[in-house]
């Protein structure tokens, strides 16, 4: 269970540019839930997950996982229980490795990287089937430069790298947005069946509305660090993109966006 | 042929310290001038241990492992007081210049009758009559194998692997739940550790410590890089490069590398062989530099980051 209480952010605090984001910001999520995160441009949705990630600190508040407050922490430590797949393709692998070497330096995270090899023949066979399931055609390209993979290739192997080892979260920070829309459809069919097999907690901030209301158990709408919308369950079937987009316009109308 | 084997001789033992500035320039993305200072300290150390009579074998770990503390030094003064890398690398390289003056006691340590690890009673009975001439060259061949496949092997461990990830795309370190800092200090330690004992090798082949000898190590180093990933580079995009070879690339890129330098002390003997002094020496390495930046296109890179 993840606990975002009383989160106050700030940026710039103190200059003319000072903003205020989030005041008072609360939000929960239960074990097992795939949250869906929709909204604006600055409404506060990647703010969240970096608040969450540590990758950005709170002027206030407390954000406590599984009963362990996790404030203060560090954001490498965080990661080490967290997955994160970003919406450029080129964030979660690294370009100059193998897609063997990608593989085999998450599938260590749990294990720690000391001076055994980092390569283990012994998963070879492992990672080719998982490959295979994909049915992308990696399977063949073990020892393919990930940079010379096509951005959805790429896409999929940072989903599977950061789903690769026991984790508490998987974000999706916009993970479709930078592909095209048959790639984006099959990498959004191959989260849910990630996500649904390995029973993760999910949290999915994304601009297609459709994704949004199709997939997850739950529905939050963001707008300038509030949650406006959050509809879960038999709420959450029931809804359909129109009605999303009709709340979403009349927010951004409402406040001159 | 006199002048062929010092281009091989000088060329294997810059090569080394061209093997720690590949690390920092283009694994970390980090010009660490720590180079200039980390040299010459495994002169002066190596200089001030055979002068005091320990074994010169024993120079060489003593000279690696104060080379990676001086390389920790720099990165921690980088990572944890956030001080900017080129400026980190003047510190320590500045810092280092009156560490090395102490270590040695005087600007200039000459030791021509002790033994070192090219000329002992041992490489004198094998190398005999027309090979002893050789002896450097092949005593030289055989720690730069042992020093690559060091590091090769390295390389391939989890620890070098984080290390390589840190250069490919910092972010995934973190994702993995790794400090990259902890990661930049390492490669920083190793990177001087080699330069310093490339140092050492250096003192005993020329059989004295001279505190200026570190002047333009790093530009040394960088033109040896450059040449050593170009050869790389190409073999990789003509795609001639046998699939096999790419399994190891890093052994072929390190290979590369001090392939380079070798090539880079050529052109330089070359250039004083057509009539430029030695004191000319630093001019050449400083022009060809720039020679072999234009003509590789490294610079291009420089401009996109302007």
């Amino acid at each position: 269970m993840l606990e975002l209480s009383h989160i106050h952010k700030y940026y710039n605090p103190g200059s003319v540019n000072e903003m205020c984001l989030f005041q008072d910001f609360n939000m929960t999520i239960e074990e097992g839930e795939f949250v869906s995160v929709v909204g604006s441009n600055g409404s506060g949705k990647t703010s969240m997950l970096n608040l969450i990630c540590g990758s950005i600190d709170a002027d206030a508040g407390k954000i406590v996982v599984n009963g362990a407050d996790i404030t203060g922490k560090k954001e490498y430590l965080r990661h080490r229980n967290i997955g994160r797949v970003y919406q450029d393709p080129a964030a979660g692998t690294c370009p100059g490795m193998t897609v063997l070497e990608n593989l085999s330096i998450a599938d260590r995270k749990n294990l720690g990287y000391g001076l055994g090899r980092c390569v283990r023949k012994s998963r070879m066979n492992d990672y080719k089937e998982m490959l295979r399931g994909l049915d992308l055609g990696l399977e063949d390209k073990l020892e393919t430069k990930v940079g010379s993979l096509s951005g959805g290739q790429r896409q999929v192997l940072a989903l599977l790298m950061a789903t690769m080892t026991p984790i508490d979260f998987l974000i999706l920070d916009e993970h479709t947005a930078a592909l095209d829309p048959r790639t984006a459809e099959i990498v959004m069919h191959l989260t849910e069946k990630i996500v649904r097999e390995k029973k993760m907690t999910t949290i999915m901030v994304t601009h297609n509305l459709r994704y949004a209301v199709e997939y997850g158990d739950r529905l939050v709408m963001m707008h300038q660090g509030k949650i406006v919308l959050d509809k879960s369950g038999d709420e959450k079937k029931r809804i359909h993109t129109d009605e999303v987009m009709a709340i979403f316009n009349r927010i951004s109308v409402e406040c001159g966006n | 042929m006199g002048l062929l084997i010092t281009v091989l001789e000088q060329g294997m033992i810059y090569g080394i310290m061209a093997l720690g500035v590949y690390i920092t320039y283009k694994i970390l993305d980090f010009p660490d001038l720590t180079v200039d200072g980390s040299f010459p300290l495994g002169a002066a150390v190596t200089a001030i241990m055979i002068t005091k009579g320990f074994s010169a074998v024993l120079t060489l770990p003593v000279s690696f492992l104060i080379g990676a503390v001086v390389g920790m030094l720099t990165g921690l003064i980088h990572v944890k007081l956030k001080v900017r890398d080129l400026l980190s690398g003047i510190i320590m390289m500045t810092a280092l210049y009156t560490v090395n003056l102490r270590i040695a006691g005087r600007a200039n340590l000459p030791f021509y009758k002790e033994e070192t690890v090219f000329d002992n009673s041992l490489t004198q009975r094998i190398f005999q009559g027309n090979l002893s001439g050789w002896k450097t060259v092949i005593v030289m061949l055989l720690i730069t194998v042992i020093v690559k496949i060091l590091l090769d092997g390295f390389m391939q461990t989890g620890a070098g692997f984080l290390l390589r990830a840190v250069g490919d795309n910092a972010s995934i370190v973190t994702a993995m739940g790794q400090d990259r800092g902890k990661i930049k200090i390492l490669g920083l330690s190793i990177a001087n550790g080699l330069v310093s004992l490339s140092g050492c090798l250096f003192a005993q082949q020329s059989r004295y410590f001279e505190i200026s000898s570190g002047t333009g190590t790093v530009v040394i180093g960088l033109a040896s890089v450059i040449i050593g990933t170009s050869i790389y580079e190409k073999m990789d995009h003509s795609g001639k490069m046998p699939k096999a070879l790419y399994k190891v690339r890093f052994g072929v890129i390190t290979t590369s590398v001090i392939l380079g330098s070798v090539l880079y002390k050529g052109c330089v003997a070359l250039a004083i062989q057509m009539g430029l002094k030695s004191t000319d020496l630093k001019l050449i390495t400083a022009v060809l530099l720039l020679v072999i930046l234009v003509f590789s296109m490294e610079r291009k890179k420089v401009k996109k980051d302007a």
